[in-house]
């Protein structure tokens, strides 16, 4: 049983305002009371979490559950008679439903991976094994050689271009992609000429981790099922802070990570259409994932199973059901109403300090709660080293996705990512340390 | 902040020491660091027919550690023999991952003890090392 977040829960039997419009500042205030890691200290200064695009905080309701699963019912799914057995792996596909229902898929068309990077390399490499002639006829369509083409977008993180590099290597396709606008969009214009009568798959970001950019999905959708090609969406960024709905995005495959949004390490998901996930050959094999077993050979069960080959992660799978509980409560489009306030706020900061450029749309363009930026003269590592002193945690560096920061002349940025615990002042408080950065050093002098 | 940036470092970081490539080096080692991206090219250059360093030359881009890290190796190296040079770069290392435990000796270190304080700073220690690694590769590489 999922249990509704005390602070959270309190908020919504005494007031019934958790409804509409951005989130109030005493509605953050009980959001923050519910996340034990937001009232710590780091060198002596209140914490000041903006790194949340790496991964996000969790609610004690995703804590508490994970706890209560092990000191209770803990023992391994789909293996097993006994009542703990069957209760865990009734609460692990309930779990399954509820990001099932999250998303608008079926609850058999969401696998359990181990985070995003795992998901997406999953769909590569069984159209791997595809192009090798394993899934017999029903994998045909997945096979790969010479003359097709796989297209990603030049702002992809590491994650969702290494798995479709790999695989044009071993197939012999060919990998091209979609340039990125000098304001951080796709240009589109040239999307229409990539994607071509020989792309097999387009594969792409929902959201930028770096740009903060939210890429037109249903246009892409269009270009790549006019062509026939199978649609990939990462929605890591997407998914934690806008929601996502596959079904009215069309798109084949998704994938995202539970814990950039609220949920635990080990635990990611992967959609897929059902006859596409029930077509595709398996990637990892093993227990759990088969029919019958021979010393020759063996027959896989349906999608999901057939994809989850091993014990399972079900704490985490039931941790990530208890954040995706919480973000309902609180709501989506309250959250991500939220963040666009505080992207416009960290946008429009950061343009008025001299020296600083940030990557992405500017200033009333649509983005997300997340802004990356180069300071001229001074190297990431040395901002974000000096935010640090002061309880602010940035990330720095390339955020795996060196293609784009080469894009844009740049080798690496500092980005503040905000979620729905992030207040106003926190963001003030990291612009007016990014001032004093360039104060300290001497970006003027 | 002060203990770690000392105003040396600041000002290595805008007017490097050594900085740029020349002809005619003993051998040359190439280094980045995963995580930043960060690179150097540094080359040792001997004294004709002598194993004594002539100059450290170098370029590359980084944080203000790592770049003002390579302006003190080039300054150190000059004058010292390969073994010489190869037993300060083990001291540095020592110094740098002690965690703040080992200060860093001014006779035989120089001004490089200003970067000190950076081994208090566990995520930073590889910024400090990434020319010292390199020089110690073109040492490797020299030949005899
Ligand atoms: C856009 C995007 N794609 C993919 C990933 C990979 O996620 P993970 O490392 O959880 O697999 C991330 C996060 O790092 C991301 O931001």
């Amino acid at each position: 049983m999922l249990t509704l977040p005390r602070t959270i829960a309190a908020m919504s039997a005494t007031a019934p305002a958790l409804q509409a419009g951005p989130l109030s500042d005493p509605e953050i205030q009980a959001i923050r009371r519910d996340f034990p890691i937001l009232a710590s200290s780091v060198n002596g200064h209140p914490l000041v979490y903006l790194d949340s695009g790496a991964t996000s905080q969790k609610p004690t309701g995703v804590l508490d559950t994970e706890r209560e699963f092990y000191e209770r019912r803990n023992s391994a799914v789909h293996r097993g008679a006994h009542t703990l057995a069957a209760l865990a792996t009734e609460e692990f596909e309930d779990a399954r439903g509820a990001v099932a229902r999250f998303i608008g898929a079926g609850d058999d068309e969401v696998v359990w991976t181990s985070n995003a990077t795992e998901a997406l390399n999953l769909v590569a490499y069984a159209m791997g094994n595809a192009t090798l002639g394993r899934g017999g006829e029903a994998s045909a369509r997945f096979r790969l050689g010479a003359g097709d083409e796989i297209v990603v977008t030049e702002m992809e993180h590491h994650a969702n271009l290494l798995p479709w590099q790999e695989l044009a290597a071993r197939t012999g396709a060919t990998l091209r992609y979609i340039p990125i606008a000098d304001d951080g969009t796709l240009r589109m214009d040239v999307a229409a000429e990539t994607i071509n009568s020989r792309t097999r798959v387009l594969a792409f970001t929902h959201v930028s981790n770096v740009l903060g950019v939210i890429n037109p999905v249903a246009d892409l959708v269009a270009l790549g099922h006019a062509v026939g090609a199978l649609v990939v969406l990462d929605a890591c960024q997407s998914a934690p802070h806008l929601g996502l709905d596959v079904a009215a995005l069309d798109v084949d495959f998704a994938a995202f990570s539970g814990h950039k949004m609220l949920g635990p390490t080990g635990v990611g998901v992967l959609y897929g259409k059902r006859e596409l996930l029930n077509a595709l050959p398996p990637f990892l094999v093993g227990g759990s994932m088969i029919t019958t077993v021979t010393m020759e050979t063996a027959e896989y069960l349906p999608a999901p199973q057939r994809f989850e080959a091993g014990t399972q992660r079900v704490a985490q799978a039931i941790g990530l059901a208890a954040a995706i509980h919480y973000l309902d409560v609180v709501g989506l489009a309250r959250i991500a109403e939220h963040e666009a306030s505080l992207g416009a706020m960290l946008v429009e900061g950061l343009s008025l300090i001299p020296g600083i450029r940030v990557l992405g749309p500017g200033i009333g363009q649509p983005r997300v709660g997340l802004a990356s930026f180069d300071v001229a003269g001074v190297h990431s590592h040395d901002v974000g080293q000096f935010l640090d002193d002061r309880g602010i945690a940035v990330r720095v560096g390339h955020h795996c996705a060196q293609p784009l920061h080469r894009r844009f002349g740049v080798t690496s940025t500092t980005r503040a990512s905000a979620y729905l615990y992030t207040t106003r002042d926190e963001v003030a408080e990291f612009l007016d340390g990014v001032v004093a950065a360039t104060e300290f050093f001497g970006v003027n002098s | 902040m002060e203990m770690l940036y000392q105003q040396v470092i600041l000002d290595l970081s805008r007017k490097p020491h050594g900085f740029g490539l020349q002809d005619g080096a003993a051998a040359e080692s190439h280094q980045v660091n995963p995580t930043c991206g960060d690179e150097i090219t540094l080359q040792v250059h001997l004294e004709p027919g002598t194993d004594r360093i002539s100059a450290v030359r170098w370029e590359g881009h980084g944080c203000a550690i790592s770049q003002a890290s390579a302006s003190l190796f080039a300054d150190l190296a000059p004058g010292l023999t390969r073994e010489d040079l190869g037993s300060r770069i083990e001291l540095f290392r020592t110094a740098m991952r002690s965690k703040g435990t080992i200060e860093p000796d001014e006779d035989l270190l120089g001004d490089a003890v200003a970067l000190g304080g950076v081994s208090k700073y566990s995520a930073r220690v590889k910024c400090a090392m990434l020319a010292w690694v390199a020089g110690e590769d073109a040492l490797a590489q020299a030949p005899a």
